[in-house]
């Protein structure tokens, strides 16, 4: 036991960073966590050591090994030792509630009503993967994504939390603490990122075979980066030049369209993630892979053998299109 | 025994109840027994072949998160695989095993013949082993439950689970709980009418209070479950609306109805541990427990504020800010009568003369290990922390460190204190202490990585992970801890088989201890003692000039139990105890088949019952003259 | 310690009787144990019933219809009615009354039989499938766990009708029959709020 509390100011220190960390916040939320887990670390780190030396000084003193054939004894209760189980009493007493208020406050300073003009996401779950909207402050329109969010630095957003089937939960612990995703519920949370960087976040409820491939990267950025990327978002996908790219849109048409929308083309289905600008993103089905055009013909070639089970078919194409498909899907920037 | 009248006449006494209380030989007397001990014997030996069976489970698991990326399972199997662990354990094992030890004991600590209900005792085992079967015939037949131990809907409707193992591991839950249900009332009965004259209610053994406060949270908590995997079954099969949004139902009306029964199940597993743990360190301490009062109080409080506390298993659904609050602090209280459990425990051995046998050692251990666990629910309790650390490797950690600590060490320890009893000869010393450093030590180095790879953002229910995330290494020291662990566990297998013949001889009473059981023989015969005895303290075998007082009078030609008063034991009525029986065995197979049935149609639950009201009325059908013609008395 | 210990005789329970009745006799805080889980099982259906209507917008939904209140208060007035019967059974239990018991006995058997036909006429106006919408499941839930009593009542009643004709009659038996009684009081006032909910609930809200 010893050995493993003198271990673990070492681990912390060398695993506290993360990008899927809740040791390594980058965001009030998270931040406000942190610190009451440090409390709450502590706290019951010195009461485990008070159990550890009350044991320990027992042992000690009762380390007689007598014959067994000595009297045993029917033994009144001591004042002493009442008086010690008196005062172990109020000191636990003491402890939970210093722990039950610091519990306290960081749950009203969480929920406080944030800056009034948070910006609005809405997050969808799907069995397995996101569906990110933001909406547009100017326009009012929802602004459709999948599987990446961004969000601006030093800025409140209200991200609100609905599902298309069975309960997920979005957790970014680098950000916030976790809230799910419930069918037949809107739930929202709030999230105050301070620091810029790459984050990851991974759903937290039990969903179904691919519960363990349902995670999504968060990109924090500066205000004017996350406003240039967000009209990014918002542009509809331009006709692509290029031939291969040109015949890649044609068979998209075709065999993708049902379940992918493309927006500026004819796709529309909404069955799963929207595709617009996947060239802009880092991974690809939630998570799995990076992002690139291998990897994403790979997908589109075996789905069940990258992620069994997933609701993606495969799509048997030729060769040719195979390519074409991915010129395209790379041209969707 | 020795009478100190007449010895020839004692002998014969002896020989004359060992013919009324003895089961018939061979197969017949296996299933028609209504002995507890035996019942309770095979309950155990079950438990623990699950509980290993359930340990390769989770062997297979750790060696596919061993590393990322592993291959060696799919998604598909490592579901099966944590969903068949976590039923086993939860429900097949860790409950049942608290009952059964407690069917075992309860009558020896109480200087009774046998329990309450000895019919119902049998049937509580053969409708045990008939949700077991189900569950593991499935396994064998591939259509093991996938989803976990507590299925939440929609995943588990209709809508997202074709197919029957939703609905398989719902039943096995309705025969586990009418198990256990079946246990909870023999254990009340049995405690609250066939107490020793003498001995008040203030005067019980703590275990036996542990027992009585387990089974009476099991009366109340148990229901719940039942009627929720009822209302599931339901919804799959005849489509009710109870879970499903667009028919004006709500999912969270199931996770409310299955907390309510699971954070009692948590402290129905934990509070016979305090029992075990109360024993050990009495007689390895050689003195009475120390806060008699304040351990039977922390225990009440315990089970009053486990029912008040299941919501913050739901910390993260998105409740109302006040509810929260209030479960944080409800949660974090009962922090309160364990620590006060945990000083009596302490201080008893540091003002006694300490023996350092097997038993003592699994009873530091769990000190040791439950604290760390009691200590991180403290901090799981907090609502707003709680969003970071639910459905993460840190909860996985917090559970296995208060039921592997808090339940099964002090269970392990509870095995190595009572074996000499139940089988008249004591385990090997050595090989007991080099299987608790071994699980001792094999379970911290398996378990306390998980609380960082938690921290550090590992969701729970994964089946494999990146090697981007960082948490390989941690993920191997876990495995590595897993294998120590179950080392140990076939070491004290081992310890156990082999020291039934090996073993030496163990007496009446090896450790010197204060209550009943260790007055009787090892094994005990059938009928448990020759005599009434009378208690007129907490420790009647410290107590007074060494001879035990007795009352004599209850018959020996037919099975004879004494009925006592509930608060203060005084002898009231002479009861006639029922015989062995095959109808126990015939009602729990035709409940067996009434349970599977409705898996396929609810007419099963209309025609099942009629072969289930027959085999009840022959059950409790009272074996009495015939009335005389004319029908007059 | 490990010698058999020596013993003295204190006293001795032959001159005890080989029976007694209600809460001493061990067989009554069975009967009891099973009531309060049985009741617990109520207190939480009928708690999943509230949670429900909390969650929904209109009770019963807009479209449905409540139940019809001739059927269920009629039931309810002949289960009232049973009471009566009931406590004098449960007189000449106590009393221990052969020839009472066994008249008993088989007339709250009829009585069971005459219940269960008007609970089915009940279940033919509920006004509502268990699968329309969570509302319907929930009431069948709350009359099809109140059900399972009536006819676990019924059976014993007819069992121990049976046995009590046949048979020489003992403290034993009496106190049975008197847990039996107690029982069906169980049920007849279980059913007094169940009534209430299915019936009124939704004409009021």
């Amino acid at each position: 036991m010893r050995r493993s509390l003198a271990l673990l100011p070492l681990l912390c220190l060398a695993a506290c960073a993360g990008a899927q960390s809740s040791l390594d916040p980058a965001a009030e939320q998270a931040q406000s966590l942190a610190g009451l887990l440090t409390l709450a670390t502590w706290v019951c780190g010195i009461f485990y050591l008070l159990v550890l030396f009350f044991l320990a000084l027992s042992l000690w003193r009762a380390r007689d090994r007598i014959a067994k054939s000595a009297m045993p004894a029917i033994e009144p209760s001591e004042p002493a030792t009442r008086r010690a189980l008196f005062l172990w009493s109020v000191l636990i007493v003491g402890a939970l509630c210093v722990l039950v208020t610091a519990s306290f406050l960081v749950d009203r300073s969480l929920a406080e009503a944030r800056a009034r003009d948070a910006l609005q996401v809405r997050v969808t779950g799907h069995q397995w993967w996101w569906r990110l909207e933001y909406r547009d402050p100017a326009s009012g329109a929802w602004i459709e994504t999948a599987n990446e969010l961004h969000l601006p630095a030093g800025r409140t957003a209200r991200i609100e939390l609905g599902s298309a089937d069975v309960i997920h939960s979005f957790w970014v612990p680098n950000v916030a603490g976790k809230m799910d995703v419930i069918p037949g519920r809107i739930n929202s949370i709030d999230v105050t990122p301070h620091r810029e960087g790459w984050h990851r976040g991974q759903c937290a409820e039990f969903c179904g075979l691919q519960h363990a491939h349902m995670a999504f990267d968060v990109k924090v950025e500066s205000g004017p980066a996350f406003d240039a990327w967000l009209a990014a978002q918002a542009r509809v996908a331009s006709v692509p030049i290029d031939a291969g790219a040109a015949r890649g849109a044609q068979v998209f048409a075709s065999s993708c369209a049902a379940c992918h929308a493309v927006r500026g083309s004819a796709a529309a289905g909404r069955v799963g993630p929207d595709l617009t600008h996947i060239a802009t993103r880092r991974s690809i089905a939630a998570g799995t892979l990076p992002f690139s055009r291998g990897a994403l013909q790979g997908w589109i070639a075996q789905p069940q053998a990258l992620k069994p089970g997933t609701m993606m078919p495969a799509v048997p194409l030729e060769p040719a299109d195979a390519d074409a498909v991915g010129r395209y899907l790379e041209s969707l920037r | 025994m020795n009478l100190d009248t007449n010895p020839p006449a004692q002998a014969k006494r002896h020989r004359a109840l060992l013919a009324t209380w003895s089961d018939a030989p061979g197969v017949w007397g296996f299933l028609t027994t209504v002995d507890h001990k035996r019942i309770a014997a095979r309950y155990v030996l079950t438990a623990v072949a699950l509980l290993f069976l359930a340990g390769l489970l989770a062997v297979d698991m750790r060696l596919q998160l061993s590393q990322p990326d592993m291959g060696r399972m799919g998604p598909q199997g490592y579901n099966e695989a944590f969903a068949l662990h976590g039923s086993t354990m939860l429900f097949l094992v860790s409950v049942p095993v608290m009952e059964a030890m407690a069917m075992w004991l309860v009558p020896l600590m109480l200087g009774a013949r046998t329990v309450a209900f000895p019919r119902l005792a049998a049937f509580s085992y053969w409708l045990y082993l008939g949700g077991v079967l189900m569950l593991w015939i499935s396994h064998a037949l591939d259509i093991t439950p996938d989803l976990g131990w507590f299925e939440y809907p929609p995943l588990s409707g209709p809508a997202y689970s074709a197919g029957h193992r939703v609905d398989i591991w719902a039943q096995m839950i309705t025969f586990s709980e009418v198990a256990a249900l079946a246990a909870s009332v023999n254990v009340v009965a049995t405690i609250l009418k066939m107490r020793p004259p003498g001995m008040t209610l203030a005067r019980m053994p703590l275990f036996v209070w542990a027992m009585l406060v387990a089974s009476v949270m099991t009366v109340f908590a148990l229901p719940s479950i039942m009627l929720v995997t009822s209302m599931l079954i339901s919804d799959r099969l005849v489509s009710t609306h109870f879970f499903a949004p667009a028919g004006g139902g709500d999912v969270l009306l199931f996770q409310h109805l299955f907390w309510f029964f699971g954070h009692p199940e948590v402290y129905i597993i934990f509070v016979p541990a305090i029992g075990f743990v109360s024993a050990i360190v009495e007689t390895f301490s050689r003195r009475t427990l120390f806060g008699y009062v304040p351990m039977v109080l922390a225990m009440l409080g315990i089970a009053v504020l486990a029912f008040g506390l299941w919501v913050h298993h739901m910390f993260a659904v998105g409740l109302p800010r006040l509810g929260s609050a209030f479960y944080t602090a409800a949660s974090m209280a009962i922090a309160l009568p364990a620590g006060v459990q945990i000083f009596c425990w302490i201080a008893t051995m540091g003002s006694g003369r300490l023996r350092f046998a097997t038993p003592l050692l699994w009873v530091i251990g769990f000190i040791l290990t439950f604290v760390i666990g009691g200590l991180s629910g403290v901090m799981t309790a907090s609502a707003p922390l709680d969003l970071q650390l639910t459905d993460t490797y840190f909860i996985v950690a917090h559970l296995h460190y208060v039921l592997v600590g808090g339940a099964m060490f002090p269970l392990f320890g509870a095995f190595s204190y009572w074996y000499p009893k139940a089988t008249g000869r004591l385990m090997s010393e050595r090989w007991g202490k080099i299987a608790f450093l071994l699980i001792f030590l094999g379970f911290n180095l398996g378990f306390f990585p998980m609380h960082l790879l938690g921290l550090q953002g590992m969701p729970r229910r994964i089946y494999t992970y990146g090697p981007e995330m960082g948490w390989g290494t941690l993920n191997l020291v876990a495995t590595i801890g897993t294998f120590v662990s179950a080392a140990g566990g076939l070491v004290f297998i081992a310890n156990a088989f082999l020291s039934l013949k090996r073993g030496a001889p163990a007496g009446n009473d090896p450790w010197g201890g204060p209550t009943l059981e260790w007055a009787t023989s090892s094994p005990p015969p059938a009928h448990n003692f020759d005599e009434v005895v009378v208690v007129d303290g907490v420790a009647p075998l410290w107590a007074g000039d060494g001879r035990l007082p007795v009352m004599t009078g209850l018959a020996a030609d037919r099975r004879e139990v004494l009925i006592t008063s509930v608060i203060d034991a005084l002898p009231q009525y002479r009861h006639r105890s029922p015989t062995p029986s095959i109808w126990p065995l015939i009602a729990a197979v035709a409940t067996s088949i009434l349970f599977i049935g409705s898996i396929f149609t609810p007419w099963a639950l209309v025609w099942g019952a009629v072969p289930v009201g027959v085999a009840l009325a022959a059950w409790f059908w009272p074996k009495r003259p015939r009335a005389g013609a004319g029908g007059q008395e | 310690m490990s010698e058999p210990r020596e013993t003295r005789v204190a006293g001795d329970v032959a001159g005890l009787p080989d029976g007694a009745m209600g809460a001493a006799n061990v067989v009554w805080w069975g009967n009891l144990g099973f009531m309060l889980i049985e009741g617990t099982a109520f207190a939480l259906a009928i708690g999943a019933y509230f949670y429900l209507q909390s969650q929904s917008l209109a009770w019963p939904p807009a479209g449905d219809a409540s139940p019809d209140l001739l059927w269920g208060s009629l039931f309810t007035g002949a289960l009232l009615a049973t009471e009566l019967p009931n406590r004098w059974v449960c007189a000449r239990a106590r009393a221990k009354d052969a020839g009472g018991v066994r008249r008993g006995t088989l007339m709250m058997a009829l009585f069971g039989l005459v219940l269960l036909s008007l609970r089915g006429l009940e279940f033919a106006h509920l006004n509502i499938r268990w699968d329309r919408d969570a509302y319907g499941s929930v009431l069948w839930m709350l009359m099809l766990l109140h059900s399972s009593h009536l006819v676990t009542e019924l059976g014993e009643s007819a069992v121990q009708s049976a046995w009590l004709r046949t048979h020489r009659i003992e403290t034993d038996q009496f106190s049975d029959v008197q847990d039996n009684c107690e029982y069906w009081t169980f049920v007849v006032l279980a059913w007094l709020p169940i009534y209430v909910i299915v019936y009124w609930v939704p004409r009021w809200l």
